[in-house]
């Protein structure tokens, strides 16, 4: 063997380990929601109770039914708001847009703890209280900056004749946005969507603080502080969900080859 | 007359874009409205709150340093406040030195198998941070993996939850993904051409690699620092669950203002950390610039 070969098996095994590293206490959870007893150092017997009780617990499906309204209906609107308000920022005088933009870096570097603590003083000040209609302005709040970070350098490189054309051939602006803007940015929008939707459906901190006695997932967990006692729901849910994630990736990933074949074909 | 009908020409094509420009400025109005309720009016909020003595709900008695001189003379606060930042120093520290010559490796590999590697490693970050957090409390705990292994090695019986040890652990498997990523972007992104140029004039592999890919790696170095120091000072979820009785800054502010706790107290430690925090963003980021320009000459 020579001195390459050993260089290159001594850089996958460094990879393997990483990639050990962070896959490991998923597998961990996924091989231990199977067992049949709630231990979790000793398997017992290959079981799924844990798969039923998770269905039969009310707060945790209310708690996943949480996080999914809210994440797609705080995606939504953050995306919506935060495309025209990069559409808009581009064609700002300098001053105030570079004001806009420090300001949505505000929230983005402040520590999250604080944003939370912040907005729940202001929901607590104020009479709106906390609870489901602020948890979810909250994640508004919190996704669209990143939106924005994502889109802006995106609609900063589009070409500015293209809008002109469009509009000196006598499309209104609101016709030039959709017909001419939004098809180019299509691949920033999926980027900021799975960004926005990822943070609030994994948020913790900010949901903790403005969502009062409505739970999503990650505060339900929480708020079952047993020492030591084995949480069933999290295992199982943790399984069904990073089955689900792999499956996208493996669907997006067939979905692509499919697509590239098609067009060698049509190349041919 | 060929002059005017230039002129014309300037004229109008210069107010076509003042003209998009007026077009376009409302679809601002939505996001300056979130900014200013839901962003500038909060912080106006806890500033206020930082300055003021008084009941939690409501009635402000007097306005004044006091939360602030409170904080300050306190040790046990400030004890706090060190450790979190002494803590996430050192998990960026060793993110860094195992990020690295990941990102280096994955950047050599064959573009499809990079790419795959880079999926591979952002799935967990897909998972609920919480639920990664419980896996590595069950890790560590007695009676487990670890602790049989330690056990049976030097026959000593450790207890290795609520140790630095295993909060360090816990905040870099969190936190070294968004190590790896950023490097790994600004790597890839590399001419290699100039790594060749570089072999080719006749330096070594470890030179050319100090003199060349090291220093145009670095603004990836940097952003993945940003995005591993700040939201490892301030982590509630580690420090809760492989913590034991240890605290961090955010935890302590979540104990203060979900327990008994001072509100305005509570708010004037939150604006001391912004504070720190925002401090370290500038720097950074002025390093940052200065990288940029450097390699723009």
């Amino acid at each position: 063997m020579n001195k390459k070969q050993l260089e290159n098996i001594s850089r996958h095994f460094y990879l393997i380990l990483i990639v050990f590293f962070l896959v490991a206490p998923i597998i961990y959870l996924i091989i231990f929601s199977f067992n049949s007893t709630s231990s979790m150092n000793t398997f017992v017997s290959f079981g799924v109770d844990k798969y039923f009780e998770l269905f039969a617990n009310d707060d945790f499906v209310e708690a996943v039914f949480v996080t999914l309204s809210i994440a797609i209906i705080a995606t939504i609107v953050s995306i919506i708001i935060g495309t025209i308000a990069a559409i808009a920022l581009v064609k700002m005088k300098r001053g105030l847009k570079e004001s806009i933009i420090y300001l949505t870096n505000i929230p983005i570097m402040n520590p999250e703890i604080v944003t939370a603590v912040a907005l729940m003083i202001f929901f607590l000040s104020t009479s709106i209280g906390v609870g489901y209609f602020p948890m979810l302005l909250a994640h508004i709040a919190f996704c669209t900056p990143y939106v924005i970070i994502t889109l802006y350098p995106r609609i900063k490189k589009l070409d500015p004749h293209c809008l002109e054309a469009a509009l000196d051939l006598g499309a209104t602006p609101n016709q030039a946005l959709r017909k001419v803007i939004l098809p180019q940015l299509r691949g920033a929008i999926i980027a900021a969507f799975s960004i926005a939707f990822t943070m609030s459906f994994d948020d913790f901190v900010i949901s903790y603080f403005t969502g009062g006695n409505v739970e999503n997932i990650s505060t339900f967990i929480y708020s079952t502080k047993k020492p030591v006692e084995i949480l069933p729901e999290a295992l199982s849910f943790t399984t069904i969900l990073t089955v689900s994630i792999i499956l996208i990736f493996v669907i997006r990933h067939i979905i692509y080859v499919i697509k590239n074949r098609n067009e060698e074909n049509e190349d041919k | 007359m060929k002059k005017e009908i230039l002129k014309i020409e300037r004229t109008t094509k210069s107010k076509n874009p003042k003209k998009s420009r007026a077009d376009f400025l409302y679809l601002i109005i939505p996001y300056a409205s979130l900014l200013i309720i839901l962003i500038i009016f909060p912080t106006l909020l806890i500033l206020g709150r930082s300055f003021s003595i008084g009941s939690n709900t409501g009635l402000i008695n007097r306005i004044g340093l006091d939360n602030y001189i409170y904080y300050f003379t306190r040790p046990e606060y400030n004890k706090v406040m060190f450790y979190s930042i002494w803590i996430a120093f050192i998990t960026t520290v060793i993110t860094m030195i195992i990020a690295y010559p990941a990102a280096y490796f994955i950047s050599r590999l064959k573009e499809r198998t990079a790419n795959t590697m880079i999926l591979i490693i952002t799935i967990p970050m897909w998972i609920n941070m919480l639920l990664r957090i419980f896996a590595w409390k069950y890790i560590l705990d007695e009676n487990n993996i670890i602790y049989n292994i330690i056990k049976a090695v030097s026959g000593a019986e450790v207890h290795l939850l609520g140790t630095d040890f295993a909060i360090i652990l816990g905040l870099t498997y969190i936190f070294l993904p968004f190590m790896i990523i950023p490097i790994h972007t600004v790597l890839q992104k590399i001419d290699r051409s100039l790594i060749e140029a570089g072999r080719d004039l006749g330096g070594t592999r470890l030179k050319t690699f100090l003199k060349v890919t090291l220093p145009l790696s670095l603004p990836g170095v940097l952003s993945g620092i940003t995005m591993v120091f700040l939201p490892a000072a301030t982590n509630i979820e580690v420090f809760q669950y492989l913590g034991e009785a240890k605290q961090n800054i955010g935890l302590l502010i979540d104990k203060g203002f979900n327990s008994t706790g001072n509100w305005g107290l509570f708010s004037a430690i939150s604006i001391v950390l912004s504070i720190i925090i925002m401090i370290m963003v500038f720097f950074v980021n002025k390093l940052e610039k200065r990288l940029g320009d450097n390699e723009n000459e």
